[in-house]
């Protein structure tokens, strides 16, 4: 391939033209007007691991104050702020953006297109992403961070009983960041059904689009859920609404329902995807396709719709009627279902193949075992008596931390070393992976295992300190150990990360030997993706269809756009829902200010809210709403 | 290498849908849940309540509502008129379907105006108050959203910018004001029609 001398002098032309139309302007004015979903994803990623360690070094600190009895590194207030923090940032601004970042990036690609549906409302998603992130975190410049837990209940959180900003950089940044979850999910979804490559049929889909497609319904259904809590409760603050006011006839068990109804099904938001990335990486490295693509693609399914059923399991212990407890409790068990179908889906795999044991395979091994953990504790949880013993207790800080930690942040790490080299082009050290893995893993369990003991033993979560002689010295001792190595671990996936920018080796276009289509372009991937569209016949085109089959443009409006025209015309095909053909074109907008303006309207509207100043508050609306309008009226060019 | 093949496009009768009309589609999704997480809400306090409306308060009355209620629906009709208009490129139809679903609009919000200067109770009152004047507040702004942008599409229409094939503007506007309407009908049987029936 690397005979460049060679080709023909009307190629090289072809290079430039296509340079010229998909680079973005380059410096200040490209980086905010950019709508390219590789930029876009590759930030939501940079953006997630910047919260990610930051909410890492608020668990060191809550690890450090309870290392030893009566200790004095936090005071009880800075302690509330540290765990309150901590699980609001790993949910909303670490966990739940890291994987849309990935799917920003991944989709296009696996689909076979070149670019998302919506590019302009992925840039606006993003950057309320981060302008959310900044505006929850300001609560620690003015010294008010939030401090009522991440689920912020009732009455703690209402106005007599915590008057300052606190809970209200809390409920405004819920809804803020809400937005941009909610905005994401519809781009996944259209872009999903509408921009395939001909003949990439839905039963040909990667598993982990489906993943990410079974998200993105959850968050349609979901998020309005918890926007609706966050946005009572902070009406009530604000406004002297009576919604959660017991004394005026409201009930603060409505905000408990309003909240778990998104609560546990983000419990599968987060995990979905990563299950996606799992099952994109063991047959990769088990050297043969996924047994059972069907069962495991019907289990993500079946996940998303079982997790609406089961969110009164976080309410056990309100003394709701018991046989409405009962149904709750029957649903959460049979959630075990479909999650051991992929249990076996993919042990099968790797029975069946031969096992390359790379660091992305490592981590999915890792996940496999602390994911058969999580999933029998959370088995026990789900039964209420003992739900009852163990509930705000250390079990259940071990229980989700085995889910979110373990089988979450293991499949996202191990995705990193999978999929970086595709995005930088370079590949990251195996020698500086395993090691990763080896702390991360012997770290995690240290760490999180005695939490069980913990917690069958008494010791109680979100207390900022426990007395001597309770018999619980010796294993904190070890969790906070545990927690520290870990720490390291991650540090070290991160210089693994870093130096592969100068040091890595030159991954070429498909380093794993891998099936899907993103493989099928060089590293880093081009900025227009495909130059033209690859046609589809088989669920593994890289392993099944040698060589791959490029489309060529016709003159119809439904294939004008396949071939190499339609790359130098910025734009790409539309197909049928079901059977991918091809249907229309689509223009791919160049780069517009136009979502960075409309996110800063909204953050204006927000801090407006925040210090209840009715101008700010207008004026954010003014400018969110002109840029809205101008979007409208802009938009029309491009539609057909 | 690889080898260039020849693709075939989608040939079908049905009409095809485009990638904003889907988007919209899911937005409408999304919103649907919003308002079903309020009229739960609703209804779950209601269920606690020793009596509703709470303490006694005089609920606001049916039979204007009732009226203005024909009204909102009425206006989805004139955009079914104008969206079969401009199928066929009748731009008089558009315009004026578009325009008269405005006015129908517009004197639903005046109504909610009046309604809201009339009533005997405000949103601090208590539980009930507050979820009456955000349910019917949500709905109002919804409302108010779908005219603005019906000025948008208003003005492009008398601009003569949609033809028999280019007016996807058109029906994705004309998704979200039957979305707004159909809204309406649940917002109306809970919070109006059940109190006034026995
Ligand atoms: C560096 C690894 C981590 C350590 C050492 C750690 C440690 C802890 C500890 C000790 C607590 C309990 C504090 C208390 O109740 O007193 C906690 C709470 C929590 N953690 Fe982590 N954690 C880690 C990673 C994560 C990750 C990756 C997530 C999710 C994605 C997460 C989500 C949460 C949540 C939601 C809470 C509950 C906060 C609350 O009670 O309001 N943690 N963490
Ligand atoms: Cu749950």
């Amino acid at each position: 391939m690397a005979i460049v001398e060679e080709r023909p002098v009307e190629e090289e032309e072809v290079e430039h033209e296509l340079h010229e139309v998909w680079e973005d302007a380059p410096g200040i004015p490209g980086f905010f007007a950019t709508v390219d979903h590789k930029r876009i994803g590759m930030r939501y990623i940079y953006t997630a691991f910047i919260f990610f360690f930051i909410a890492g070094l608020q668990a060191l600190f809550i690890r450090a104050q309870l290392t030893v009895p009566d200790a004095e590194v936090v005071g009880p207030e800075a302690y509330n702020q540290l765990f309150t923090m901590h699980g609001t940032t790993m949910i909303f601004l670490f966990n739940t953006p890291v994987l849309a970042g990935f799917g920003n990036y991944l989709l296009p690609l696996q689909l076979g297109t070149r670019d998302m549906a919506f590019p302009r409302l992925n840039a606006f998603s993003y950057w309320v992403f981060v302008l959310a992130g900044i505006f929850m975190y300001t609560s620690y410049l003015v010294g008010a961070p939030p401090d009522g837990g991440w689920f912020a209940y009732l009455p703690l959180t209402d106005k007599v009983n915590s008057p300052g900003l606190n809970l209200d950089f809390w409920g405004l940044g819920v809804i803020f960041v809400g937005i941009s979850t909610t905005v994401g999910a519809i781009n996944f979804i259209v872009t999903t059904f509408k921009l395939r490559a001909p003949g990439m049929s839905i039963n040909r889909l990667p598993i982990f689009v489906w993943s990410i497609l079974a998200m993105a319904f959850m968050v349609i259904f979901a998020v309005p859920a918890v926007t609706l809590a966050a946005a009572l409760l902070e009406s009530d603050r604000l406004f002297g609404t009576a919604f959660f006011d017991t004394a005026r006839g409201g009930s603060s068990l409505l905000y408990q329902h309003l909240f778990w109804f998104w609560g546990h099904p983000e419990v599968y938001i987060l995990f979905v995807p990563a299950v996606g990335m799992i099952s994109m990486m063991i047959p990769v490295f088990s050297r043969r396709a996924l047994s059972g693509y069907v069962w495991a693609a019907g289990s993500l399914v079946a996940i998303a719709f079982i997790s609406f059923g089961v969110w009164v399991h976080h309410m056990f212990a309100t003394g709701l009627p018991a046989l409405a407890m009962s149904f709750f409790s029957a649903a959460s068990l049979v959630i075990a279902i479909p999650s051991g179908v992929l249990f076996f889906v993919w042990i099968a795999t790797m029975w069946q193949g031969r096992v390359r044991w790379t660091t992305p395979m490592l981590f999915s091994f890792g996940f496999l075992l602390i994911f058969l953990l999580g999933g029998l504790t959370g088995v026990m949880v789900s039964i209420m008596p003992f739900d009852w013993q163990a509930h705000d207790s250390y079990f259940v800080v071990a229980h989700f931390h085995y889910v979110l930690n373990g089988a979450v942040v293991f499949p996202i790490f191990g995705a990193l070393y999978f999929w970086l080299p595709k995005m930088t082009g370079r590949m990251l050290s195996e020698r500086m992976g395993k090691l990763s893995f080896w702390m991360m893993f012997v770290g995690f369990n240290l760490a999180f295992f005695p939490m069980h003991v913990l917690g069958l033993f008494g010791m109680p979560r979100r207390v900022y300190t426990y007395a001597r002689g309770l018999g619980w010295e010796t294993l904190n001792v070890v969790v906070t150990v545990g927690s520290f190595l870990f720490a390291l671990g991650t540090l070290l996936t991160l210089v693994a990360w870093v130096q592969s920018r100068t040091r890595g080796a030159p991954a070429g276009d498909n380093p794993w030997d891998a099936d899907s289509l993103e493989w099928a372009v060089a590293s880093p991937t081009p900025h227009y993706n495909f130059r033209a569209i690859p046609v589809v016949n088989s669920r593994h085109p890289l392993w099944d269809q040698e060589p791959l089959p490029e489309a060529s443009s016709g003159d119809e409006e439904a294939t004008r756009s396949l071939g190499t025209p339609g790359a130098l015309d910025r734009a790409t095909p539309i197909t049928t829902g079901l059977d991918a053909a091809a249907e229309e074109t689509m223009a791919i907008p160049r780069e517009t200010y136009l979502p960075f303006l409309l996110a800063l309207g909204l953050a204006v509207f927000f801090t407006g809210l925040l210090v209840e100043a009715l101008v700010v508050g207008v004026a954010g609306v003014a400018v969110a709403t002109l840029g809205l309008l101008w979007w409208a009226w802009r938009t029309e060019a491009d539609l057909v | 290498m690889t080898t260039a093949v020849a693709v075939a496009p989608a040939h079908s009768r049905r009409r095809t849908y485009p990638l904003g009309w889907w988007g919209m589609v899911v937005l409408i999704m999304t919103e649907a849940m919003i308002f079903a997480g309020l009229l739960g809400s609703y209804f779950f306090v209601r269920a606690i309540s020793p009596t509703w409306p709470l303490d006694h308060i005089e609920p606001p009355e049916l039979a204007r509502i009732s009226l203005f209620t024909v009204v909102l629906l009425g206006s989805s009709v004139p955009i079914f008129w104008a969206e079969s208009g401009i199928r066929k490129g009748n731009q008089r139809r558009l315009r004026i379907g578009l325009l008269l679903s405005f006015l129908l609009g517009a004197s639903f919000m005046v109504n909610l105006a009046f309604e809201y200067e009339e009533l005997h109770f405000g949103v601090r009152d208590n539980a009930y108050a507050s979820l009456y004047y955000a349910i019917t507040g949500l709905h109002g702004l919804h409302v108010f959203v779908g005219l603005l942008m019906n000025l948008i599409v208003q003005i492009k229409a008398w601009q003569g910018k949609f033809s028999a094939s280019r007016h996807l503007t058109v029906e994705i506007f004309g998704l979200y004001w039957h979305f707004v309407d159909v809204v309406w009908i649940f917002v109306f049987s809970s919070l109006y029609v059940s109190l006034h029936i026995p």
